[in-house]
Parts: C-alpha cells; structure tokens; sequence
C-alpha cells in the first residue's frame, strides 16, 4: 500500500497548510487536508503493528501529529462537527484519496471532482456502510472501542494482523466516529511498564486461542472495559472484529 | 598528508572502487546498515541488514602503482547476529547491525563493538599466520596418538601457514534492552561504553556482561505520556564523564556522569526557537535529530534532522553557530514524504579528520558536503555510471522549478528509494565510504 521509494510525480501543493494558519482557514481545502492528514496518521498507526515490530519512534511521531491535529480541530470547533454530523455520507469524504491531498491548490480552487480513489478506499467504502448501520446507534459511546484502541499500542502478532486490513480500517472510522477528546489518549491507554504485555494484549479476547504458548495464562477482562452502558450488539461486533484480527491466519 | 585539512575547492573526489553486486534486485539482506572506519583509517568495516559484518584492509601502498592508494579488500567476513524471536512476547528481533563501533588498537587483535536491536556483542579479529606443528602427543589431525607408539620427546614448532582472519565473539552483552538500540559509543576511557534505545541508555564495563547501568531513562510512569524519544548517543571524544543525546523534538541534552548515578537531569540543554513562519504538521517530525556526533576536538556537536545539518558550540545552548541546508527543495514534498515514509528515514552526518568539512547523504543516491570554512557546498553522486577507475566525481544539482539545465535533475524525478543513511570519512585523509543500499562506495581526492 505505502511502497516506499516511488517517485512522486504529482505536485504535492501543500504550501497553504505551511503558510500561516490565520489566512488558511479561509480555504476550504485546508480543512480537507487536515482531516486526510489525520485519516493517513491513524491508518499508519494502525499499519506500524502489521510489522515485526513497531519503529517507536515512527510511532510516536505519527501519535503527535494526530495529537496536534485533534487539538487544532477542538480548537476549531470542528471536532464537535464531525462528532453530530450525520454518519450516512460522512466516510465517502473523510477518507480522501491521496490525490487530493497532495493535488496542487489550484486544482482545488477550481474545484475538480477526485477522479478515483485509491484501491484500498474503494473497498472499505462498502463494508463501511454496512458498519454503520450496526453501529449508529453508540455514537455517543466513547468506552465501547477503548478496547480496540488500546490495542494499537499492543497488538503484537504480526500474522493475525496481516489478514484483515479491511477489518482495520473499519475499526479505525468507527474510532473516528466515536471520538472524543480523549480519543488519543485511548491509543496509549492501557500501556504500562512492559510495552508488550500479553496480559493487556489478552484483554477483551473471548478466547485465547492463538496463544499455545502461554496456555497458562487466563484470560481476564481489564478493569477499564466498562461497556455495560453500551449496545450489546456493537460490544459483539466490536470484540468479533478484535478476535477476527487476533485469531486471523 | 595531501588533502589532509585542505578547503574543499581544492579537492576533487574521484571514484576509487565500489563493493557489492550490480544485480537490479536487491537481496534485502545485502542491505548496508552501518559503516565506520578504525581509528586508524586502516579497517573499514559494514554491517548489514542480514547481520553480517565485512571488514575491509587498506593494501599498503606499494611504490610500483603509486596511483593506486591503498585499496581497500575484504579482510574478514562473519556473521554477527542471527534473527532471534522473543518468545514471551511474540516477536521477532532483527539481525540487522544498526551499528558497529571501533575500539582503539591496544594490541596485535582488533576490536569491535556491533549490536543489532537488542544485543551488543564484542568481536575479537585476529590474524593466524603461524600453527604449531610436531606434538607430542598428538597427531597432525589432532587426534591423539597411540602411547605405545610414542618413543621420542618432541617440542612443537610454530610454522608459516596462509594467513587466516579468524573472529570470535569475546562478550555478548544481552537483555539490558527493552527497547531498540540505536547507538553505542565507546568511552574515551577506553573501559566502558554506552548503548542507548529508545527510551533509556545504559553503561557496560567490556569486562562485564551481566550488569550494566542504567544512566538515562525518560520511560514515563504511564506510557500514554509518550512523547518524545532519544534518537541518537555518544561519548565525548575527550572527557569520559561527558556524554549528549538527541531526542525526538529536535533537542540534544549534555549530560555529567560526575553529578548524578542517573543522568536524568541535563547540565546542558540544547535548543533551537522554532521558526513560526514554517511551522507545519509536519515540523515536528521533520527537527527529529536522526544523528549526533562530536567533532574530533570535542568543542562542537554535529546534529542531522530531515532537511538541514546543525553544528553546535557546546557553549552556545541556544541555537546552533552552523545550519547547512541538505535538500530544502524536499519542504513543499513533505506530505507525500510523510506518506510513503521517507520523511521517518534515519540520515547519518560525519566530520572529516580536522572538522572542517562535513558530509550527510539525500535520496537519488546524492551526498552532500560542507565546508565550514569557505561555506561552500557540494552534491555527488554515488553511483555505477561514475565508476570508472580514478574518475573524477561530477558535482550534482537539483533543479528547484523553473528551467531545467541540461545536466540538472528535476526535484520530481528523484528516486527516493536511493538513500545514502551511512557514511563514513577516514579518520586522516580524504577517502570516504558511501553505502549506497547494497553497495559500498569509496572515494578518494585526486592524487596528482
């Protein structure tokens, strides 16, 4: 997906998000920049634990970008946006090629239709949809992906998660829709001293199937997987995708 | 010396030999990870990302090819580390070398430090020219004779045999890391080193190998703290009490192993005010500090972030004397950097034997040096078509817009895939090793 090393032939065009930021917001396309910057950190974060192991300093950077993004945008106001925005449309826009993103900002003015999303884009659109409908309903729940979100900093094995890379994006939008402010602390959240703790890894799991060589380890719920407030359904959904990605082969 | 401490205009580069094969695949595992000269220039030795280490030799220079100086040839060659996997927490730990550091010559034997992620190991190369033939109570082949058939006392004797390299590891340095290793440094004292990961660094003694102190750590009590990690070590060249990193952010703390058994607390803390006019999403990935060197005389740091090369007065905290610009025609690209990761690669940065000119890499398999002096810059290329034998290096340019001069290559077609991370300058002269993915380039000013 990310093939490192390709000559960029596009014009990247970005120089309105490095000019002040007063003038900027004025443009239209600053925003939709922002929000694709923000969608391409999240997929990367999510991306990095695919590999052996995660580079932490890759990690942490891409955290902090998205961090200073998350403040900009409460700082906006369009956090609270995206937050009570209808959920029908939004991710057709939200995840923006990255041909808009680096198209130049004259192409923008003139308003040209992105002729084609990237591959990756174009799949996940379907399976999004058929999340939604699952999911509208705990739009406003904000522990109920904790699980998953923590797992970012954790999820280890890098064969179960090679598999689904479309359950991964749609993770990721349902963490996007239910956003709070909180949400990048989510990311860390559950990270003590030992960064690859299998306890918390095993949190939220129905099963540790995949585990043969720590059979001696229990299973146990983490104290902060407090979803008894949330819809049932999305709490099995969300942990079918957690155990989907764990268990993938 | 000829070269030795001249300004830059008056050398040439020309191409001296190149290591490594042509093929257009690339073997990942043939992939240079590290370079670094000895001490005395003598040995120049590669890691790669297969772990395995090539020690290079000078030839001495012989008084019937005077143009020829001193080629370098392989000399030794053995596997440092192999994959390990990590099986409480279901991992697999890199062979990659990410660096190999020299110990100063004490005797005949050379020695070196090379680590990979979590485990540093010190190899011993030694030459074998001698063996001993004639024991006494063995045979030739070792095995022990027949006591019956022993009826005279015999001595051995050492006798010429082909030379032979042979290395051997003399200590592993294992389980002080939780994170990942991204340098050693070998101290002035010549009796201890540091290794540093992403969050702590620690202080061996060579003799020890199942202790090591810890002498930095900025692991917050809660990891979703995180913000900032240490990117780069080293040792003072002088003071064996001195030490600096570099983070994350963009800063270098100078630390005194005098004041405290933990080195959390800076005496020296290195900054530079952000530039408001250019500030971005992307300016704090791009002031990540992915080096950090001393000069030779120990008065300045060097540091590399993503665009430019600083030098440092350690006197001067709070902005560097020196910015050296490597590619500022990369700032308008870095969105699409940031998208196929090129804006997270590693760059190297090297001092020349008198601290006068200093060199860092950049993508289409260019490197770039500096002349502290003149100020004045220039951009080679490392590359097969600039290889013929003592062939003098052609300076580079990137054309930023505009007219493109016929033999300047636009900023679009660069190949990003075409990183120059490593490079090495000897310690004396004018010869410098460029590893370019999975060759290794060696250059050389001209010999008149």
């Amino acid at each position: 997906m990310f093939v490192r090393g390709l000559k960029r032939k596009c014009f990247d065009g970005e120089e309105d998000i490095e000019g002040t930021l007063a003038g900027i917001k004025a443009i239209p396309s600053y925003n939709l920049q922002r929000q694709s910057l923000l969608d391409m950190s999240l997929v990367k974060l999510q991306l990095c634990h695919m590999l052996v192991e995660p580079n932490l300093c890759r990690s942490v950077l891409i955290a902090n970008t998205v961090r200073q993004i998350q403040e900009e945008m409460t700082q906006d106001g369009t956090w609270q946006m995206i937050n009570t925005q209808s959920t029908g449309q939004a991710p057709v826009d939200r995840l923006v090629s990255t041909d808009i993103l680096c198209r130049s900002s004259r192409e923008q003015a003139e308003g040209k239709h992105v002729p084609g999303y990237s591959a990756f884009s174009k799949d996940f659109e379907g399976d999004q949809a058929q999340d939604r409908s699952e999911t509208m309903s705990t739009a406003s729940s904000v522990q109920a992906p904790r699980n998953l979100q923590s797992n970012v900093w954790e999820m280890e094995n890098p064969q179960e998660n090679k598999g689904n890379f479309q359950k991964s994006l749609d993770q990721i939008f349902e963490t996007l829709e239910n956003k709070s402010p909180n949400s990048v602390e989510d990311l860390f959240s559950e990270v003590d001293n030992s960064y690859y703790d299998l306890d918390t890894m095993l949190t939220g799991m129905m099963s540790n199937t995949k585990m043969g060589h720590c059979d001696g380890l229990e299973p146990f719920s983490s104290p902060t997987t407090t979803t008894s407030s949330s819809n049932c359904k999305s709490d099995l959904n969300e942990l079918d995708h957690i155990v989907e990605i764990l268990v993938e082969s | 010396l000829a070269g030795f401490g001249s300004l830059m205009q008056d050398v040439l580069w020309c191409f001296s030999q190149v290591k490594g094969t042509i093929d257009i695949g690339v073997t990942e595992a043939d992939i240079i990870s590290t370079v670094e000269f000895n001490h005395t220039g003598e040995l120049l030795a590669t890691g790669d990302k297969g772990g395995r280490v090539v020690i290079f030799q000078r030839e001495q220079e012989s008084k019937n090819q005077p143009h020829r100086r001193g080629e370098y040839n392989v000399y030794s060659t053995f596997q440092s580390h192999e994959p390990e996997f990590d099986y409480l927490k279901s991992l697999e730990i890199e062979e990659k070398i990410n660096k190999i550091r020299w110990l100063p010559q004490q005797n005949a034997a050379y020695f070196l430090l090379s680590t990979n992620d979590k485990t540093v190991k010190l190899w011993k190369v030694s030459e074998r020219d001698k063996r001993p033939e004639g024991y006494n109570l063995k045979d030739e082949d070792g095995r022990l004779r027949d006591p019956s058939m022993i009826t005279t006392l015999r001595v051995p004797v050492l006798r010429p045999m082909d030379l032979m390299v042979e290395a051997t590891p003399r200590r592993v340095f294992a389980n002080a890391h939780t994170y990942h290793i991204n340098s050693i440094s070998v101290n002035s004292d010549y009796e201890t080193y540091m290794s540093a990961d992403d969050l702590r660094i620690n202080l061996w003694n060579f003799e020890i190998t199942n202790q090591s102190f810890n002498i930095v750590d900025i692991k917050p009590a809660n990891m979703e703290e995180l913000t900032e990690v240490i990117t780069a070590a080293e040792f003072h060249p002088h003071h064996c009490n001195t030490f600096v990193y570099s983070s994350s952010k963009g800063t270098i703390r100078l630390c005194d192993m005098r004041t405290s058994a933990l080195c959390d607390r800076h005496a020296k803390f290195f900054e530079e005010p952000e530039d408001p006019s250019n500030r971005s999403f992307f300016s704090e990935i791009i002031s990540s500090i992915s080096d950090v060197k001393f000069s030779h005389s120990g008065r300045y740091i060097m540091t590399r972030d993503y665009l430019t090369v600083k030098v440092w007065d350690l006197n001067m905290e709070n902005r560097p004397i020196e910015t050296y610009q490597v590619h500022d025609y990369l700032r308008s690209k870095l969105c699409s950097l940031y998208e196929n990761d090129c804006i997270f690669d590693k760059f190297e940065c090297v001092w020349n034997g008198s601290d006068s000119v200093i060199m860092t890499g950049s993508y289409n398999n260019f490197f770039r040096m500096f002349d502290r002096n003149t100020r004045r810059d220039v951009t080679l290329e490392a590359s097969r078509e600039n290889s013929k034998p003592r062939a003098v290096l052609k300076p580079r340019k990137v054309c930023v817009g505009g007219k493109r001069r016929k033999d300047e290559i636009s900023v679009d077609s660069l190949d990003f895939s075409k990183k120059i991370l490593h490079t090495a300058w000897h310690p004396s002269e004018n010869i410098i090793a460029v590893a370019a993915t999975n060759n290794l380039y060696i250059f050389q000013d001209k010999v008149n």
